[in-house]
């Protein structure tokens, strides 16, 4: 504390030593507050960045040090990765997966739209308490539905095809868009579809002419959510594709590392990269649509 | 008037009919299984409470798994959360590049769900992979993240701690919403910035703090992906947490009835606790006078 020997303790030098002292303290703050941030940050990002380099590396590499950068870059792990241990190569499994997701994306914008739709624009009985089931659809845990759902699926024969992930979703099954949704539709003001009403438009109409475009930022966010979740889905699929010719993404690198434990972990990590990919492209391209999304509702990640 | 209400049923047709065919039927069904045996061939024999009975008497295996469950639930929750505030915290200052820290936070958020992080993490706590390599290059011994049961679960709850990025989001909102009169109010009043933190922002933030508390607790209760990819339950079962133990029940050996009995289980755990969450709030949550909840 040298700043406390002041020569004369007029009042006007001590407001000066008092705004140094607080500049200095500001200083300091910052400083703390952005090591900080870059600490974390490194943190969160080195081991993404890390995946990237490691998966140009061979596999010899990937275990001798610590840094990303690969001392001769190989395509080798991409190219072996690529092939599988099945007679299918990675083309297949993401175009199983893109199977899975665009109905599952369209069939949970149209529904979960019409829902919130009604929910939001009319009224009818029992109103409130279907609404308050959207909620305890929110906060129910799939694990207790999850068993007679299969068996309802298997009696249906519909096992080992891509409707068990499509239906649900299809018939507004997620809650959290529906929700997000109403929200945002009651937040919106009723003058233009009135005026609509007024020159002659049904309400499908006024749906799909007036409340469609206002709704879509939000209908943006809940399609991109919505195919995010669906690439990650791993539970899904295990519980109801068993045929390795439909397997989506997230199934087939599980399969890798269970036929290539401890030997390619070049080919798996290469393959991760590849699976991660466009979740990250659409991320980057549309990053707005998620932060509104989430501080708007919150979400389940 | 009755055409409003028949057409508003009709565009809530999808929800409705999703809601008898995908919840509330499955939902009671389950709770009748519980109390039946059924392995899929035949038809389900009642079986009354025989099922929970050897869940809560006989079941060594459960016993385990409920402990590591609320274990990991009871570490993960708070900590992910109390980081989630502390950054928010830090980037609702005035700070150059807050958008792209916010970013660079939030990726992993978009990621951590999916298998190839869990595949990552494998790799990253492996005896020779990149954490160790770490460790060992600061001098430090190497851990043995996955042969010891004490570690094994600790490296889950990292790997949710890292994903910490959509519950920072959600506070940053509710930071930044807050009005600045009520910190010069403080200030003012001649309180610090830690007092300030905690008896102006913390109960503001109480909603909020609510609000990912229960959706963080029911969606980690229900954690799946990491026990099963990273460590598949080992080693000692010190990571197999009931939802694992119910698949393996369900869809390995085919005992629906007594998967439905864990299942059950689980559920009752889960709604008691938001139950209790809900119960409490209006004890410690604030609404400032807004209807929003």
């Amino acid at each position: 504390m040298t700043d406390m020997t002041l020569p004369k303790t007029t009042a006007r030098s001590l407001d000066e030593a008092a705004a140094a002292k607080r500049a200095r303290m500001d200083l300091i703050s910052a400083v703390v507050r952005y090591s900080l941030l870059f600490g974390v940050g490194f943190l969160m990002l080195y081991p993404l960045i890390w995946l990237v380099g490691a998966s140009f590396k061979t596999n010899s590499e990937i275990f001798a040090g610590a840094g990303f950068l690969p001392e001769s870059p190989t395509l080798e792990g991409y190219i072996q990765g690529w092939q599988t241990s099945t007679p299918y190569t990675f083309g297949r499994f993401f175009w199983n997966s893109f199977l899975i997701i665009l109905p599952k994306v369209i069939g949970t914008a149209i529904s979960c739209t019409m829902v919130a739709y009604a929910f939001a624009r009319f009224d009818f009985p029992f109103k409130k308490i279907l609404f308050g089931s959207v909620i305890a659809v929110l906060l129910l845990p799939n694990v207790v539905t999850r068993i007679p759902q299969y068996i309802l699926f298997r009696d249906l024969g519909w096992l080992d095809s891509f409707l068990p992930l499509w239906v649900p979703s299809a018939l507004a099954g997620d809650a959290f868009f529906v929700f997000m949704l109403v929200q945002f539709l009651r937040s919106l003001p009723t003058d233009m579809e009135e005026a609509a009403r007024v020159d002659g438009a049904n309400s499908l109409q006024t749906l799909i002419f007036i409340v469609v475009p206002m709704l879509g930022p939000a209908l943006v966010s809940v399609c991109l959510f919505q195919f995010m979740w669906t690439m990650n889905d791993f539970l899904g699929p295990l519980i109801y594709i068993s045929s390795v010719d439909k397997y989506p993404v997230s199934l087939a690198l599980k399969l890798s590392i269970d036929t290539t434990e401890a030997f390619e972990w070049n080919r798996i990590l290469a393959m991760s990269v590849l699976t991660i990919t466009p979740a990250l492209v659409v991320f980057f391209a549309a990053q707005r649509y998620f932060i509104e999304g989430i501080s708007a509702g919150g979400r389940k990640g | 008037m009755r055409a409003q209400r028949l057409l508003g049923y009709a565009y809530l047709a999808p929800y409705l009919i999703g809601l008898v065919i995908f919840t509330a039927i499955p939902f009671l069904t389950s709770l009748y299984l519980s109390f039946t045996s059924y392995d899929l061939m035949s038809s389900p024999q009642w079986t009354g409470l025989s099922n929970y009975e050897r869940l809560f008497t006989r079941d060594r295996t459960f016993d385990k798994s409920l402990t590591v469950t609320l274990l990991y639930v009871f570490s993960t929750v708070p900590l992910k959360l109390a980081f989630a505030l502390f950054i928010a915290a830090i980037l609702n200052y005035k700070l150059k590049f807050i958008n792209l820290f916010r970013t660079a936070f939030y990726v992993p958020s978009i990621l951590g769900g999916s298998i190839a992080i869990a595949v990552l993490w494998r790799y990253l706590f492996s005896a020779e992979g990149l954490v160790n390599m770490a460790i060992a290059s600061v001098g430090l011994t190497p851990v043995d993240w996955f042969g010891d049961p004490t570690n094994a679960l600790f490296t889950i709850t990292l790997l949710r701690c890292w994903q910490f990025g959509s519950a920072m989001v959600i506070f940053l909102a509710a930071l930044q919403s807050i009005d600045k009169s009520l910190y010069e109010a403080a200030s003012i009043d001649g309180a610090g910035k830690v007092m300030t933190f905690f008896f102006v922002t913390l109960p503001l933030l109480t909603p909020v703090i609510f609000f990912n508390l229960v959706m963080q607790m029911v969606q980690a209760f229900q954690e799946f992906n990491g026990p099963y990819i990273i460590t598949q339950g080992g080693p000692l079962k010190s990571t197999y947490l009931l939802p694992l133990y119910i698949y393996e029940e369900a869809f390995k050996k085919f005992n629906m009835g007594y998967a439905s009995a864990i299942a059950w289980v689980l559920f009752a755990i889960i709604m008691v606790l938001t139950l209790v969450a809900f119960w409490s709030s209006k004890k410690w949550v604030y609404y400032a006078g807004d209807k929003r909840s």
